[in-house]
């Protein structure tokens, strides 16, 4: 491939993991703290307690321990060799985040972060959710460390994601709806925020993804590389060599960031699939690093769906996961060196992945996650059989099938 | 030519505290904003913060989000707060500070924004959401003599904080009532009389309080130990609870005006 040269690459141009984020929070350009100076101080000692708490061995013993034993991990790496053959290119497998408790990889952060929060000696925690994933997960964390917990969810999801509501509520989180702008994940996110700010001085704020304001996003990435630490591996237990290709979805990022993460010194692909939506071309879409611009939003700087005059568009998408205008710093600054591709996968496509990963391999996916599926197949019927792809199926879809079955 | 500093001194002389007004710029349209600035900076307003409109407003509360919502729906960006500045400053010395989150800034272009804000006649400019460790590449090339950026300063800031922050600042200084957004209640006056008296222990700049004051009431109890108030959502509600109505410019004169006699105090 005419990529091959630049994993020799040792200049300036080359992407150097220890070099972001920056002391700031800065990945290159993006990143940062954009937040009221109300919330500075928290930042300030969150990032404290993260370098001085999280190296820990006593920290890392408890986090591989609850890990191991009560998300179930290591996930498995399968052969999708059903899939692969259908497609008649390269061989694909499946990093199966969707069978962590909870059911996707959104525990592995919230077990990460509440654990922190208790040592840091905080006794209420916050989280905004979208699709329900990251509430369920912060849910569940929370009921196991016995903390108090409050979930912001916009109404317009509350009412598209019922069973993950209900989820919530069994595992003792109080779901506060959010009605202002149109009731869905930026909104939630933005009611969280406020919450905040108000009660900053005894409340934890969980983050779900590789954005938000410094430390979030490497403090996600941090508590997400178990993904591709187990797939390095994993693979090589199997194959005996590194994959050709690393293939996730973007909304936010994290499943993509954690399993890329430990393979970005490492000559191998990288790829995340985006939600196209309706189509880019119909505006009404999620393709934040394929279609959108540099912005500030939610505490960092990065690229956004926004119009002209800097108010931010509303982002669109079959998979509730995926359906946030903004996107994580270190993706920003991975597309700037193209150590990362980023592509655009429609409301279809997704759905076409979908019913294939059902049929040929008995697994139902997350709509997030047939995204990635369905990168991945366009990759694989270009790619010769020797060659390697791994997926993330970042999580499973059992609180899709009300949205399958209505399309 | 700085009217921020000249305001101030002249306060002092006076003895009184400053009222800081704060409208979201175009609510509920541009005609009525323009005719409520204009009534507000003559009855006794003696810094105007104009607020610029954004979809995603965390730092406030539901009051001003919705001010920011309506002045969305009729198209007013911040290509428009600057026009309205330019507008007022035809008949109105009073100065006038931009009040922001920081994406519609990056979003106009920064340098660009510097030029038409300071050519429009704002006196300076608050971004809620652009801490004092990012606000360098916004404002290193400013002359902060002409165009101040005001910083804020919160309950939550230590006092070693306070002093890197206060180094660089310039204009007045804007300090955060209590944790919240903008509007909510329970406020404390004796802890805000702490953090005051602890920032001008760092600081000789003017040092207004803002965030949650609605009564005259509070604004003669701040007066007494702060350089000046901020009344916002208090003049929003105003806004909300009378759209239809022609009489509204001249109800946030009033208001205004009796805000005002709550800064005087006696000498």
């Amino acid at each position: 491939m005419q990529m091959k040269n630049k994993y020799e690459d040792k200049s300036e141009n080359r992407y150097d993991i220890n070099r972001f984020p920056n002391e700031n929070g800065h990945f290159g350009p993006y990143g940062g703290r954009y937040v009221a100076e109300t919330l500075m101080p928290a930042l300030i000692e969150l990032e404290d307690a993260f370098h001085k708490f999280v190296p820990d061995p006593a920290f890392q013993a408890e986090f591989k321990e609850l890990l191991k034993n009560y998300t179930g991990r290591p996930t498995p790496l399968f052969y999708a060799e059903r899939l692969s053959r259908h497609l008649n290119g390269a061989r694909i497998y499946l990093k199966r985040e969707d069978l962590t408790h909870t059911g996707a990889h959104k525990i592995n952060n919230t077990l990460g972060q509440t654990l922190l929060a208790r040592w840091m000696g905080k006794k209420k925690i916050i989280a905004e959710t979208g699709a329900g994933q990251h509430g369920v997960a912060t849910a569940t964390t929370a009921a196991y460390f016995g903390m108090e917990c409050k979930i912001f969810m916009g109404v317009e999801d509350i009412r598209r994601q019922a069973p993950n509501v209900h989820r919530m509520k069994l595992l003792g989180a109080e779901v506060v709806p959010v009605d202002s702008g149109t009731g869905t994940l930026k909104d939630a996110m933005n009611e969280a925020i406020r919450y905040w700010v108000a009660e900053v001085r005894d409340t934890y704020y969980v983050i779900g993804s590789v954005a938000g304001p410094h430390p979030y996003p490497h403090m996600v990435r941090e508590f997400q590389k178990v993904i591709g630490e187990e797939t390095y591996s994993q693979i090589l237990d199997e194959a005996g060599r590194l994959p050709n290709l690393l293939v996730a979805c973007v909304g936010g990022g994290s499943n993509a960031m954690g399993l890329f993460y430990p393979f970005l010194n490492e000559p191998v692909d990288m790829l995340g699939a985006e939600a196209a939506g309706f189509g880019i071309a119909t505006g009404k879409h999620a393709a934040t690093l394929c279609a959108g611009t540099l912005g500030v939003l939610h505490g960092s700087k990065s690229y956004l769906l926004q119009d002209e005059f800097g108010q931010i568009k509303e982002a669109h998408s079959v998979s509730a996961g995926l359906d946030y205008p903004g996107v994580g710093p270190e993706h920003a600054l991975l597309k700037d060196f193209k150590r990362v591709s980023y592509v655009a996968i429609d409301d279809n496509q997704a759905l076409e992945a979908f019913h294939l990963l059902c049929r040929k391999e008995g697994i139902i996916p997350a709509l997030e996650s047939a995204h990635a599926v369905a990168a991945a197949m366009i990759e694989a019927t270009k790619r010769p059989a020797e060659e390697i792809i791994v997926v993330n199926l970042s999580g499973r879809g059992d609180k899709d099938l009300g949205i399958v079955t209505s399309t | 030519m700085n009217r921020i500093n000249n305001k101030f001194k002249e306060l002092k002389e006076k003895h009184q505290a400053a009222l800081v007004g704060f409208v979201t710029a175009g609510d509920p349209d541009i005609k009525t904003s323009q005719k409520i600035i204009k009534t507000m900076c003559d009855r006794g307003v003696d810094i105007l913060e104009l607020g610029v409109p954004f979809s995603d407003p965390t730092a406030d509360g539901p009051v001003i989000q919705r001010s920011s919502t309506r002045a969305l729906k009729h198209g007013v960006y911040l290509k428009d707060v600057i026009e309205m500045t330019r507008e007022l400053r035809k008949t109105s010395q009073v100065p006038v500070i931009l009040f922001s989150y920081y994406n519609p800034i990056m979003s106009y272009g920064t340098k660009a924004f510097y030029k038409d804000a300071m050519n429009a006649g704002a006196d300076g400019l608050l971004v809620v959401d652009l801490p004092s460790e990012e606000a360098n590449e916004l404002i290193s090339s400013w002359n902060a003599d002409e165009f101040a950026f005001i910083r804020l300063v919160a309950p939550t800031t230590p006092k070693e904080r306070m002093a890197r922050i206060t180094a660089n600042a310039s204009g007045f200084l804007y300090l955060v009532s209590k944790t919240g957004v903008t509007g909510s209640d329970g406020l404390d006056t004796t802890d805000i009389s702490q953090h005051t008296d602890l920032l001008r222990s760092v600081t000789d700049l003017p040092i207004c309080v803002g965030f949650g004051i609605s009564t005259p009431e509070h604004v003669n109890t701040i007066s007494a130990f702060a350089d000046g108030v901020v009344i916002g959502s208090a003049f929003e509600r105003m806004i909300e609870e009378n759209l239809d109505s022609p009489d509204l410019p001249a109800m946030m004169g009033a208001m205004t005006a009796e805000f005002k006699e709550a800064t005087m105090l006696a000498s």
